[in-house]
């Protein structure tokens, strides 16, 4: 099996300095316990400058422990990371004057105006007086705000809100830029927004993208991503390579009795199937072949079905035999312990 | 299930990937890095700054407080401070109670903004300003001093804005009386604002707000001499005043006041007794001194404290 270094994806003949070609994010047997509880284990995983990578798990899976790690807010109990080739451990300041960090939870004040957030992290990052105005106006525009930069936040949407914040990770033109649910409690119309500005970035901006997220049909846009459950990766791929690993449609049928139908299914095609959201699910080969033998031969009557071609929610359920949503479901959320670091939860 | 975390399950292949565009294919053009912060002291009293003028601007756009945080000190003045006044005439021979209390009070109000600014560090922690500020280049130490200078300022404002009012209370504006007074003043703000954010370290939720207000200031207050003076008073009661770190402050700033007002000689050693240790009276650079030694440990405190990562 390859090594963590070969899966990298090759930087091809650049006139790029070494330290530019060096992964933007290299991650070796990261952990992170709490106590009795193990947040965090032996999670490998390296970027490359430029990808946009993401990690995809239900909530509680590890994903903003390892983002903390990531940016030096939480030292690591075993394993090494290096971001923008710097150690984590050994040089957080460093690492920190080369990243941009979009919280999970809302980090501007809402008491100052959106320019004077977006100033304050300037000289807070040492951007030069010079450079300050005019990229803070750049990044307004990117995010459309501009004709709001000086209303008080408080003012603003949750929508707007995180505009900002994402205008404000990439003030300081950080080489990795790190988003922790960067739409988690948006309208849909909303997180589309968002994309849109995080999808425009990557072409303005060339930065190295690393985020995490809940949703499954974000984790679309990413070049890779992982697949996090329990504080484990369980699978690293593209989306597409993913999708075809699971190589099979996903069928879900409603009958009057699921039960009966799954053990039928069982005994008459050797299907195991389960049920999801409600619905009988089970994956076949080829879904529209199968769907005539189905009515053939099924003895209870069939209310509907429904077929469809993999996603990255059945690659989910392919390695942890579970959909998110029911992850999800039994997750628990938590409060932090330090103090200084402790998140507020629950309460957007 | 024995699982490679970088390929999947051991017995699934690994697909081909080919066809999707790798990042890294995509050449990387140079982005013109803006500026990196290389832990230079520069950059950290550029941070030092952000925060000190955080609080300032916060302060200043917050009228309310600045205005509600007066009311409670004028109540003391001038209706405790009035109401006491008619039968201590005789015991404080013949000075006003209110021109007694003034710098008492003045101690107050730097006491209450103080620990308020401070205390402001849970609300960031709760609405997460914190995190934008830890997770910055600027060293953690330049964080904190500059924080203890916003609360230092903000409540030095807060208690020069009361000295307005010593007029009314039989206090002349005399300036180096006034000079001396900010000048503990801040010196007072900038302890408890350090105090301040050690408490909130250990606070966990806003709600502890009450609660630090309840075990630490008011005790601290009540104790401080700012209120009464501090002779006559039972052993018991005054050891209690004599371990109040707040005490320390209070006396200077009476003792200024006093040096400016007409008083009789046993006028002051009723009311502005001083401090005494086994007899020894402390003069006052001693009891500055020991307040500047309080603000450099409990500042030391509070860096140790805001620089632990877990
Ligand atoms: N500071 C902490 N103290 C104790 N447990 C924590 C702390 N931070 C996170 N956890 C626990 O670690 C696990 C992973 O949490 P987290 O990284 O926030 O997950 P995610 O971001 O994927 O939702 C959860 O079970 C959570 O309860
Ligand atoms: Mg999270």
């Amino acid at each position: 099996m390859p090594s963590p270094a070969d899966d990298a994806p090759v930087v091809g003949e650049s006139p790029l300095s070494s330290e530019r070609a060096e992964p933007a994010i290299a991650v070796d047997r990261l952990s992170k316990s709490f106590g009795q509880l193990e947040a965090v284990r032996q999670v490998s995983f390296t970027v490359a400058p430029g990808e946009t990578f993401g990690f995809l798990g239900p909530n509680g899976a590890g994903k903003s422990t390892t983002i903390s790690m990531l940016c030096t807010l939480l030292r690591p109990t075993a394993g090494r990371a290096r971001v923008a080739g710097i150690d984590v451990a050994a040089e957080p300041g460093k690492v920190r004057s080369r990243i941009g960090l979009v919280f999970q939870d809302p980090t501007v004040d809402d008491y100052l105006t959106a320019a004077e957030n977006l100033r304050f992290h300037g000289q807070l990052y040492g951007v030069p007086h010079a450079v300050l105005e005019p990229r803070m106006r750049e990044v307004l525009e990117m995010v459309e705000l501009v004709d709001r930069r000086n209303d008080l936040v408080r003012t603003f949407s949750g929508g707007m809100r995180r505009r900002l914040e994402i205008a404000r990770g990439l003030l300081h033109s950080p080489r990795v830029l790190f988003l922790d649910e960067p739409t988690v409690g948006l309208d849909p119309q909303t997180r589309s927004h968002i994309w849109r500005y995080i999808n425009s970035l990557r072409k303005i901006e060339h930065i190295t993208i690393f985020l995490t997220t809940h949703y499954m049909d974000e984790a679309e846009y990413c070049d890779r991503i992982a697949i996090m459950d329990n504080g484990q990766i369980v699978v690293c791929d593209t989306p597409e390579a993913l999708k075809q690993l699971v190589g099979r449609d996903r069928v879900e049928i409603s009958t009057d009795d699921s039960d009966a139908t799954i053990s039928e299914l069982a005994a008459r095609f050797g299907l195991d199937a389960s049920i999801s959201e409600g619905a009988v699910t089970f994956f076949v080969a080829n879904g529209e072949e199968f769907l005539p033998r189905l009515f053939a031969e099924l003895s209870l009557p069939i209310r509907s079905v429904r077929v469809a071609r993999p996603t990255l929610d059945d690659v989910f359920m392919t390695y942890t035999g579970r959909t998110i949503r029911d992850a999800e479901a039994s997750g628990t959320d938590h409060l932090r312990s330090n103090p200084w670091v402790r998140a507020r939860v629950g309460r957007r | 299930m024995s699982v490679d975390p970088l390929t999947g399950p051991s017995g699934v292949p690994a697909p081909a990937a080919g066809d999707l565009h790798r990042a890294a294919a995509r050449p990387m053009p140079a982005v013109p890095r803006v500026h990196e912060v290389s832990g230079r002291l520069t950059d950290d009293l550029r941070g030092l700054r952000v925060v000190w003028k955080r609080e300032l601007i916060r302060f200043t756009r917050d009228r309310l407080r600045i205005i509600t945080s007066l009311i409670q000190p004028v109540l003391f003045l001038f209706i405790l401070g009035t109401g006491l006044s008619t039968f201590t005439s005789s015991a404080t021979a013949s000075v006003n109670f209110k021109t007694f209390m003034f710098p008492g009070i003045i101690a107050m109000t730097v006491l209450f903004t103080a620990i308020f600014s401070a205390i402001s560090i849970v609300w960031d922690r709760e609405f997460g300003f914190l995190r934008e500020m830890l997770v910055s280049p600027v060293r953690r130490w330049a964080l904190v001093v500059g924080k203890c200078l916003g609360g230092m300022t903000v409540a030095t404002i807060q208690g020069a804005i009361f000295l307005l009012l010593a007029g009314a209370v039989g206090v002349p504006y005399a300036p180096l009386m006034l000079l001396t007074l900010i000048g503990e003043m801040a010196l007072t703000a900038f302890t408890l604002t350090a105090f301040g954010i050690l408490l909130a370290a250990r606070m966990t939720q806003v709600q502890s707000f009450q609660v630090v207000v309840q075990f630490f200031v008011m005790p601290m207050f009540f104790l401080s001499g700012a209120v009464f003076p501090l002779s006559k008073l039972p052993s018991w009661l005054a050891i209690l005043t004599k371990i109040d770190p707040l005490t320390y402050a209070v006396d200077p700033m009476r003792r200024a006041v006093f040096a400016h007002i007409n008083v009789s000689p046993h006028a002051i050693r009723v009311l502005s007794p001083g401090v005494t240790w086994n007899g020894w009276m402390l003069p006052t650079g001693v009891e500055i001194a020991m307040v500047a030694v309080m603000a450099l440990v409990l500042l030391l405190g509070a860096i140790v404290n805001f620089s632990r990562t877990d």
